[in-house]
């Protein structure tokens, strides 16, 4: 039996060259110091990555994907199926923290400059894969046909209607029509299950590759700090603490599913007023709060919204070009402006969720954010010495 | 090229040949698919009046309006006094949410974004850039002391 599972192994790895996956695994390490706790962080967002593959696929079991349905079919996952609260509940929360981690994943790789080169294509595939899933957030939030579904995906569409010259055939092309109606449903159904998980899975590949291909960056700060430390062997060290993250992940999942399911609201309803207090995902609250304060009016034939909307647009497109706009960190590893435009950045996106919400509560949850990375960093610090692995 | 009338050589006309097929052969591909993407133009009745019920409607009492279909648009009726009624589209021109009414302050009100309009459509505080479009009512009443039926009219 053991002969023969090991000719079995032998098979294997003639055909699939297993022995040099496992030279290569064993040779890649991971540089410690004092801020090694963040890179823990991409793999964190790629754990709540493959819950939401895996509850997708769960969900799609019995979700059917129109007007007339949709808002049933979920009422039947949450009331009749097994477990079906469960799955569905994990589904929007998983959600919830994958978007969060990909944004502190992306706001500590950005102080850590670790855009610089030769990462660039790292840190543009990671920016594009934030605003898949944001665009994931934003297809499956009309799934449940659901009063704040369907206002969030008209005001959605809306905004990118309002765009100048494409908006039009933009609004259109998502709505697939003038309205939103079962037929926007079906659409963004596709988008949700089809579309961006191809692109996703695709991008995703690049950026992980691209990661194990050129290492983990080391902070120009800091460069001195980790060359007198030994770097931590990837496998079994590093996967270990990687591993024990991710459990515990499923762990807080778990519970936040269990103790707080996910509400359904009511079905929506295209001849009802949008009701009190209503808001986007959290994670649109700032554009959205932004959107309030500018006024009605236009100039030179394009309406202020408009333009807000597109300084929006622009703020993408230079997170995208941080590489090659940031020179002084190519040249001595030094660039103070980017960090303290970062962390203005920041605090504005902060600050105007919290006026969004009438709330600290998102400040705590950021100082929370910060206070768990410290734990973090002193549990799985490495120590040379034996005592850490 | 250093000639600058060439004659065509074979492998050139080859070249072009094959060059302009491919084009050919993707442009064939592209344009059914990006025409099939782009959603068709559905051709909709066009609705010029709906009756919106009586004028001692209940919900229109309690709640100082109430949301009509006009076709496919909702039309919002508000009961601004007991003989008064008006008619709006009830689309906020801001970003497209549903607007409501409140009565105590004679303000159309959108939830989404804070946009507020005036009782004749006129847009007055908050981020909405144009009016709402007004529409018609006309109450025909059956007999003196019998509550009427309203009528909105695209005006």
């Amino acid at each position: 039996m053991k002969e023969s599972i090991g000719k079995l192994g032998d098979w294997l790895d003639d055909r699939l060259m297993l022995g040099q996956l496992r030279d290569v695994a064993s040779h890649k390490t991971v540089p410690s110091h004092r801020q090694s706790v963040f890179y823990y962080l991409g793999g964190m967002t790629l754990f709540f990555f493959i819950v939401q593959v895996v509850t997708g696929i769960l969900l799609m079991l019995y979700y059917r994907p129109s007007g007339e349905e949709a808002f049933e079919s979920i009422e039947f996952i949450m009331t009749t199926v097994p477990f079906g609260w469960l799955i569905r509940s994990i589904h929007s929360w998983s959600a919830n923290l994958m978007v969060y981690f990909a944004f502190v994943h992306l706001v500590t790789v950005y102080f850590m400059k670790a855009y610089r080169p030769p990462r660039e294509i790292t840190w543009i595939t990671g920016c594009i894969l934030l605003f898949l899933l944001m665009g994931f957030g934003f297809s499956g939030y009309l799934l449940p046909w659901n009063k704040l579904a369907f206002f969030a995906t008209k005001v959605g569409t809306d905004i990118a209607g309002s765009l100048p010259v494409v908006g039009e055939w933009t609004m259109r092309f998502l709505r697939g029509g003038e309205r939103v109606t079962g037929g926007t449903l079906s659409r963004f159904y596709g988008w949700h299950v089809a579309i961006l998980p191809a692109v996703t899975v695709m991008l995703l590949g690049i950026h992980v590759v691209l990661v194990q291909l050129k290492g983990m960056s080391v902070p120009p700060a800091i460069e001195e700090e980790a060359k007198k430390k030994a770097p931590m062997p990837f496998f079994p060290h590093f996967a270990m603490r990687d591993l024990f993250g991710w459990t515990l992940a499923l762990a807080v999942l778990a519970s936040l599913a269990a103790l707080f399911p996910w509400e359904l609201g009511e079905k929506a309803d295209a001849f009802a007023p949008a009701y009190a207090n209503i808001r986007p995902e959290w994670y649109f609250v700032f554009m959205f709060q932004a959107l309030k304060l500018v006024p009605g009016g236009e100039i030179l034939g394009i309406e202020y919204e408009a333009i807000a909307i597109l300084l929006f647009n622009l703020g993408a497109v230079v997170l995208i070009l941080v590489p090659f706009l940031d020179r002084g960190v190519r040249k001595n590893g030094r660039s103070p402006g980017f960090t303290i435009a970062g962390v203005v950045a920041l605090a504005v996106i902060i600050g105007m969720t919290m006026w969004g919400y009438m709330s600290v509560v998102p400040l705590l949850i950021v100082l929370g954010t910060g206070l768990m990375l410290w734990l973090v960093a002193l549990v799985t610090r490495h120590s040379d010495e034996g005592g850490g692995k | 090229m250093a000639d600058s009338n060439p004659v065509p050589t074979r492998r050139r006309f080859i070249n072009w040949f094959l060059g302009t097929s491919i084009g050919a052969l993707l442009a064939s591909i592209v344009y059914p698919v990006s025409r099939y993407v782009s959603p068709p133009d559905v051709p909709e009745a066009t609705t010029n009046q709906v009756e919106a019920g009586a004028t001692n409607d209940p919900e229109l009492i309690q709640k100082g309006f109430k949301i009509v279909r006009f076709g496919a648009d909702p039309v919002i009726l508000v009961r601004a006094s007991d003989t008064d009624f008006r008619a709006f589209s009830a689309t906020c021109t801001h970003l497209d949410c549903i607007v409501e009414y409140h009565p105590d302050r004679k303000r159309l009100y959108c939830n989404c974004h804070g946009g507020e309009y005036d009782l004749q459509g006129k847009n007055v505080a908050g981020p909405p850039p144009k009016p709402l479009s007004v529409y018609t009512v006309k109450v025909s009443s059956a007999a003196a002391g019998q509550p009427g039926t309203i009528v909105i009219v695209r005006a």
